[in-house]
């Protein structure tokens, strides 16, 4: 991370400086930061919202019920974490409100998964393996409904906007597929190297 | 078709949130109490991801102001006209794992511009409707829990995308 962090900053400025949009650059250094504060903020609210929801579910065993469902799934996927874990029913809302297009539901309750992935973390600054192949599961965003995309398309005048809902689910259930067979294929090539 | 997609967007929420706090109830947790108890985590949270979205956004803003992604653009322009992909939708492969806003801005720029009937307007959607902002995903989260090594998160998430910006055009060309 320290070297795409520095890369990134480099080549940025660099590459501005040659396109001689040197300006553009510096702004978008205040222009980022600020954007980073109002997407925070923006999170507090739904946020506090979803986590006080969650704490309910989790009070009256409903995230255990979910989870006993995906055990048999979760058991091969995150193998390095017990299934009575609270983290195994939480990964399952999440994913469930990912799918359902629900973001900002899915974030809090992906947050709380983390969290509680982090309480079972030997080394506590690095990723450890359930937790990046949580993140895969997340970032390859498997979606059935994708909601926004069609909104923009009505706006246009596109006639059948739905059909464009199966080769998403194609795409996105493809990357999805892939990102955990690549999660588990470097959970062995990266034993032992943190 | 989609008045169902609409009624059930609809009902999702509110059908979960009634099913939590009603088994709450009946099985007498003191539902105000644990949810207000909740809600405080949220605060602190949403705080502590900061440091980390800085670090991130502040690099992609920086990246997409120098116009790199334009000039990959044009350097690609052979290879794309190749397969057959129209190089409108090359802005939305490399923006779509870095910004899930700037990804939809030029997707809707396209779709107004090239029209509903085009075929680039069509890839577009399945890429952006397939996908999810990787490098976003990674700050959060990670930020959220103070996790400063990666490890192979990162390069999965992005292999995840390639593969998946490839099954968008295959999937495009045979079935849209």
């Amino acid at each position: 991370m320290n070297y795409i962090f520095y890369g990134l900053i480099l080549f940025s400025i660099i590459f501005g400086a040659i396109s001689g949009r040197l300006n553009d650059v510096v702004n978008a250094i205040l222009s980022g930061a600020e954007l980073s504060v109002k997407v925070a903020f923006s999170l507090i609210g739904i946020m506090a919202f979803w986590l006080g929801i969650m704490k309910i579910a989790q009070e009256c065993g409903l995230v255990k019920i979910l989870a006993k469902f995906l055990t048999p799934i979760t058991k091969i996927l995150f193998s390095d974490v017990k299934s009575d874990n609270e983290a195994i029913g939480d990964i399952a809302m999440n994913f469930t409100a990912n799918a359902l297009g629900l973001s900002n539901a899915a974030t809090p309750i992906g947050i709380k998964a983390m969290q509680e992935l982090q309480e079972v973390n030997k080394d506590k600054n690095s990723a450890s393996d359930a937790m990046c192949m949580f993140l895969a599961m997340n970032t390859a965003g498997f979606q059935i409904v994708p909601a926004t995309v069609i909104a923009i398309l009505v706006s246009v005048g596109y006639k059948n906007p739905t059909e464009i809902i199966l080769p998403v689910l194609i795409v996105t259930s493809i990357a999805f597929i892939s990102a955990i067979i690549i999660a588990l294929i470097f959970k062995n090539l990266w034993r032992g190297q943190l | 078709m989609i008045s169902i997609l609409n009624a059930i967007s609809l009902w999702i929420l509110p059908i979960i949130i009634l099913t939590i706090l009603t088994v709450g109830l009946i099985k007498k947790v003191p539902i105000y109490e644990v949810f207000t108890d909740g809600a405080k985590e949220g605060f602190k949270v949403s705080i502590n991801i900061i440091p980390y979205l800085v670090a991130i956004i502040v690099c992609i803003s920086m990246l997409r102001a120098s116009g790199f992604i334009e000039y990959i653009g044009t350097m690609f322009s052979g290879i794309f006209e190749y397969f057959r992909v129209p190089i409108d939708v090359l802005p939305i492969m490399i923006v779509r794992s870095l910004s899930g806003s700037a990804a939809l801005g030029i997707f809707s720029d396209i779709a107004h511009n090239l029209g509903p009937d085009s075929y680039a307007t069509k890839l577009a959607a399945v890429m952006v409707g397939s996908s999810e902002t990787t490098f976003y995903v990674l700050a959060v989260y990670f930020g959220a829990v103070g996790i400063k090594k990666f490890r192979y998160a990162l390069l999965t998430g992005v292999l995840a995308d390639i593969i998946g910006i490839v099954a968008a055009i295959l999937v495009c060309r045979f079935l849209v």
